[in-house]
């Protein structure tokens, strides 16, 4: 007979919400990348008039199993002249940071404490409620940081040991895009722990739904955030990494059928991520606005929170294909411009103004104890900070009525004497 | 610098990229929601006589080949050789025969409509108006030799013929 009296009640309880919470979440996420695959190609058609594919399943649903049964049926090659160790690798290498992430950030309201007792395998017993996420790490905001860095070296490897220049040029754009985009990705998001206090994701939550979103007190955190978000998973307009007008397909370009799908899957992955990212740290993650009773745990809060994350999620994914169908690539020098030198600087002096503010309301206007007074002072300063970079980057004017100059100047053009007065 | 660099001089003031930007947002956003233009192509299909709305073929259309037949079911054809003689492609071989009355006939006459470029010439060239072009696009087959249209299998097409020209304004003015 084995001891098994290690397998505690508290730890079989653990194991059995740990579990169950994996499984649900990576078949969720894994749902959820094959269907927005389907959801691009549908949001493109629709945009440009068409359809999109509606032959497979019911309107096209059973496309993402069609695709998926193809990529795995299909003919792998390996180009000769490849490395045949790192280009296996490279996908993979790509693909598990990409999944990692959903790891940590938390997808509901957590769910009563639980205590029951089943035939033959004993006892669970589950102390405190159970947090709807799967690893909720005390340092869950740095890991995201650290993991999606790991990325990139999927991409790099992929570019460099397909032995094709295309590849090698589309892996060294990404890595230098995807280093450049970090740093000011990772900078604008220190002004969140200035004002939640705390790296982890639970707490950055719980300190919105006691406040206000930090879309509010940090509207400029979010506006460089998101646009490195878009670096870093190469999407339009910063898709220079695969560029299919100019590098084939870019890094992906040697690779075929299921490894080729892995880097597909690891784009939606990273798209996810983002977006749950954006929707965690500014928009509330899974709170239900202007209520309070979504936080105490329960199922019904559980199921209603989760599809109200579901739903920001699901708004920012549309966000990134909605850019995609809309703005044109950025040329390589633009982009390089672009992170180096207005996000960084940008997202380095925000850091400053609101560290200053919060020391300001803290010390000086004694607003430590009123945090509404304080969220307003910093809302106020954020949102001028904002007005003060789009006045800049728009040259001297904020985006209504900015185009009046050109108008001007081709009024002159077609009536150069001015003979309409 | 070794390579030079073409660097656009983009204007400095008076042009809002983020208004651009939301502008093309707006834009692309309105036209989630027009009317889709897509034709469901094997459930819908082109008809001449445009009863789906969709869209149809030109009755100048130069598709697959048809031969016509006389009142009494034989092909007009009266292997004058004409027909070989202007193809550009070289695409049809005919040889003759004669009955006993003396009435030319083809005994062979094939169309690889591989070759052919459906350029018409054949249709216009032939004095009893028997081979034309067609009004007819669907021509899988499963295999290539299937592409060689022989006499019978030019005769039993039932689809429409040519007109060649806009016959409202035939000199194409």
């Amino acid at each position: 007979m084995i001891d098994l009296s290690w397998l505690t009640p508290e730890l079989k309880g653990y194991l059995l919400a740990s579990v169950i919470k994996m499984v649900v979440v990576f078949s969720i996420v894994m749902v959820a990348v094959a269907y927005s695959t389907l959801l691009e190609r549908k949001v493109s058609a629709w945009m440009q008039y068409r359809i999109g594919p509606n032959r497979a399943g019911w309107g096209g649903l059973g496309q993402p199993i069609a695709d998926g049964i193809k990529n795995i049926v299909k003919e792998e090659t390996l180009p000769a002249s490849a490395n045949p160790v790192i280009f296996t690798l490279a996908p993979m290498i790509a693909f598990i940071p990409a999944l990692t992430l959903s790891a940590v950030i938390p997808f509901a309201a957590p769910l009563p404490a639980f205590e029951f007792t089943l035939p033959l395998l004993g006892r669970f017993v589950h102390e405190g409620p159970v947090a709807m996420v799967v690893a909720d790490l005390p340092v869950g905001f740095l890991f995201v940081l650290a993991i999606s860095s790991l990325g990139v070296y999927g991409i790099a490897l992929a570019g460099w040991s397909s032995n094709s220049k295309y590849s090698l040029l589309g892996g060294i754009r990404s890595s230098a895009q995807m280093i450049s985009y970090e740093v000011a990705m990772g900078i604008a998001l220190v002004p969140i722990l200035l004002v939640s206090g705390n790296v982890s994701f639970g707490a950055i939550v719980a300190g919105q739904q006691h406040g206000a979103w930090y879309i509010l007190p940090l509207g400029l955190s979010f506006l460089v955030y998101l646009i490195s978000g878009f670096a870093e998973t190469n999407r339009l307009p910063f898709d220079l990494p695969e560029a299919e007008s100019e590098l084939v397909a870019g890094y992906h370009s040697e690779y075929s059928a299921m490894k080729f799908s892995l880097f597909f899957i690891a784009e939606y992955a990273n798209m996810l991520t983002i977006s749950a990212m954006v929707t965690t740290l500014f928009f509330g993650g899974w709170d239900i606005p202007f209520t309070h009773w979504d936080e105490i745990p329960g199922w019904p809060q559980m199921l209603l929170t989760g599809a109200f994350f579901v739903a920001k999620v699901f708004f920012w994914l549309y966000f990134f294909m909605w850019i995609r169908w809309t703005l044109p690539r950025f040329r390589y020098d633009q982009l390089m411009s672009l992170g180096w030198k207005v996000l960084l600087p940008v997202a380095l002096g925000y850091v400053m103004v609101v560290a200053s503010t919060l020391y300001v309301a803290d010390s000086w206007l004694g607003l430590a104890a009123r945090p509404l007074a304080r969220l307003l002072v910093l809302t106020a300063v954020s949102w001028s900070c904002l007005f003060v970079v789009i006045f800049a980057l728009d040259r001297g004017a904020v985006i209504s009525g900015a185009d009046r100059e050109l108008q001007l100047r081709r009024a002159r053009i077609r009536d150069p004497v001015g003979a309409e007065g | 610098m070794t390579i030079g660099v073409k660097v656009m001089k983009r204007p400095e003031t008076g042009v809002s990229y983020i208004r651009a930007t939301l502008k093309g947002m707006s834009l692309t956003f309105r036209h989630l929601f027009r009317p889709t233009v897509t034709m469901q192509y094997p459930e819908e299909r082109s008809a001449p006589e445009a009863e789906r709305g969709a869209w149809t073929l030109s009755t100048r259309w130069r598709g697959t080949h048809r031969m016509l037949a006389d009142e009494q079911g034989r092909s007009k054809c009266v292997a004058c050789g004409l027909c070989p003689q202007v193809c550009p492609a070289n695409c049809i071989k005919l040889v003759p025969g004669e009955d006993e009355e003396g009435n030319r006939y083809p005994l062979i006459y094939e169309i690889d409509e591989f070759r052919c470029v459906f350029c018409g010439y054949c249709q216009e060239v032939c004095p009893e108006e028997a081979i034309h072009v067609g009004v007819h696009y669907e021509n899988a087959e499963y295999s290539r030799d299937r592409f060689v249209y022989d006499l019978e299998r030019l005769s039993s097409q039932t689809h429409l013929v040519s007109t060649l020209w806009d016959p409202t304004d035939p000199k194409g003015e």
